[in-house]
């Protein structure tokens, strides 16, 4: 790694490719937890495909076609030096975490996964990172089991140890919180449930946008996350599995492109990746994704981090000064990314993020498809500011001063 | 236009027929399971006429205040007139334009009241998707 390199982040710079930033005031978007904004760079790519070389991949004869292939092929190569994989072909294409989550829930969990066997999550996970488990305990007669968190948010890494026995066989876990921000300790998690005999399946949507994460170090077996929260397009996620894992999975969808040959009863499946991207698949987007890969390294996936740290720093000191308000999750920065939840007491959080709106702040309110973090944080719903690379303190300053506006408003005559 | 206008805030802050009747003829609560608000609506009725009614649950300003407007609108009135009320009546009250995500905020009052009242069960302006 180029950690000798390294460079603060050229905010100012960075904002000029994207035009979403041009208004003045400037949209103060802190909904980046749910999609971040798409630089030009990456629209560019996505253009020039459809101007120049649209096609479809894998078959045709024609030059555009190959270039259109080649394209699609050097973006899979970029996602995978950017976790690490071993191989390119470990990095599957699919639309989001969700249905790569889907597709090891369906593939390798219904061919592994009987009744009495354990699979382990934790209250924190997204909906996505539970359902899909939920279905396959339905199928399979297996077990969900959940890991709790503190009162701090952060995960009770001592039920680990009671949690898992050989009856595990599988922990699911988000690498970093959605709603809290919480860094789990992934690396600890996954040499406890290797140490069973278990795999582990990490949601990475929240950490790979926003700092290094490497897949051999942490030795997972799956790994999950979606384009649009790194600068990409929407309709474009990431599967990477451990290559024994993957080469001995039955096919997820059947069709076109996954298949070596097909008789009228029985057909053999293509190798990797292909045999897990059946049918034609997001071709501009895969592309566009690609780009943004090399627009998170080339400002630097630790610059980022570190403007983050920064960010929140200054933004848990500010939103502190207003009374009335709780802040849920870790209150020490290094144990999270750039995500904020809050109440203000006594005012519904769809009000506060409506009267923000009001004030071009773009905030989520809302139970963020993790309700039993709801249950267990003991509210309906939380406010949720969440940062990325371009990013500003005064997008902060807004923050707080529409908040403070919003206590005036709702609260004049109580 | 703001959402947060005076007449909204007023209804959010003193609704009108807020809490429950001791033996309503009817009663009937939903949540908005997009952001977890819930209403419950009682109500007693009369010659088919709507003779009482109170609201309750949590929710925000939109949800509450339009409860407040919509009970305002309705005590009185025959079940037969409450039943044409529409999506657009409640645009009327509210009477700012509302997004996609605040428009189901506001309905869910009537919601409530159609699938207590006459079981109908989609949200308004929905019912023949
Ligand atoms: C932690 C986590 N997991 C999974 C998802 C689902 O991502 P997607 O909707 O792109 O499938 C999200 C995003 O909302 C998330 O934050």
């Amino acid at each position: 790694m180029h950690t000798s390199e390294f460079r603060p982040l050229d905010v100012e710079r960075i904002r000029k490719d994207f035009p979403i930033f041009a208004t003045e005031p400037p949209l103060a978007f802190l909904d980046n937890a749910a999609s971040t904004q798409t630089p030009r760079p990456v629209v560019d790519a996505m253009d020039a495909y459809y101007d120049t070389y649209r096609s479809n991949i894998h078959r045709g004869i024609y030059r555009i076609s190959e270039e259109a292939t080649e394209q699609y092929e050097r973006a899979r190569e970029k996602v995978a030096q950017l976790i690490n994989a071993p191989r390119t072909r470990q990095v599957i294409f699919t639309r989001n975490t969700t249905e790569s989550i889907n597709l090891v829930a369906y593939s390798w969990g219904t061919e592994n996964i009987r009744e009495g066997d354990e699979i382990v999550l934790t209250v924190m996970e997204h909906h996505s990172n539970l359902v899909p488990w939920q279905l396959l305990a339905q199928r399979t007669g297996a077990v969900l089991r959940f890991l709790e968190i503190t009162d701090e948010g952060l995960l009770d890494f001592a039920q680990l140890r009671d949690c898992l026995t050989e009856k595990t066989k599988l922990v699911a876990m988000g690498h970093v919180s959605n709603v809290l921000g919480t860094i789990n300790p992934i690396q600890s998690v996954i040499d406890a449930a290797h140490a069973v005999g278990a795999k582990v399946v990490v949601d990475a949507a929240q950490s790979v946008p926003h700092f290094h994460v490497d897949v051999q170090q942490l030795d997972c077996d799956f790994l999950a996350f979606s384009g649009h929260k790194m600068c990409g397009p929407t309709g474009i996620g990431v599967l990477y599995g451990k290559m024994e894992l993957l080469e001995e999975m039955p096919p997820f969808l059947g069709g076109g492109s996954m298949i070596r040959s097909v008789e009228r009863d029985i057909s053999s499946y293509a190798e990797l990746p292909a045999k897990f991207e059946a049918g034609t698949p997001s071709i501009a987007e895969a592309i566009g994704l690609g780009q943004a890969v090399d627009y998170i390294t080339q400002a630097n996936l630790a610059a980022i981090h570190v403007h983050e740290q920064e960010l929140l720093k200054y933004a848990h000191q500010r939103l502190k000064e207003i009374e009335g308000i709780t802040l849920y999750g870790p209150s020490a920065p290094h144990q999270k990314t750039g995500v904020i939840s809050f109440n203000l007491d006594g005012i519904h959080p769809h009000d506060v993020a409506g009267i923000l709106d009001t004030h071009g702040v773009a905030l989520r309110a809302g139970h963020h498809c993790a309700q039993p973090l709801m249950k267990r944080l003991d509210v309906i719903a939380t406010v949720r500011a969440s940062f990325y690379l371009y990013n500003t303190v005064e997008d902060v300053d807004r923050l707080y001063e529409g908040l403070c506006r919003t206590q005036k408003l709702m609260t004049r005559r109580k | 236009m703001n959402i947060y206008q005076e007449e909204l805030l007023d209804h959010y802050e003193n609704p009108s027929n807020y809490g429950t009747l001791p033996n309503p003829d009817i009663s009937h609560e939903e949540d908005n399971p997009l952001c977890g608000d819930q209403i419950r609506i009682d109500l007693l009725v009369e010659d088919d006429k709507i003779k009482e009614v109170r609201f309750c649950g949590h929710g925000c300003t939109i949800s509450l205040a339009a409860a407040s407007m919509l009970t305002e609108e309705i005590e009185g009135k025959s079940l037969d007139e409450v039943k044409q009320l529409s999506k657009d009546d409640i645009l009327d009250m509210i009477g700012i334009p509302l997004g996609p995500v605040r428009l189901k905020c506001a309905l869910l009052p009537l919601k409530v009241l159609k699938a207590g009242a006459y079981g109908i069960t989609s949200w308004p302006g929905e019912e023949d998707k």
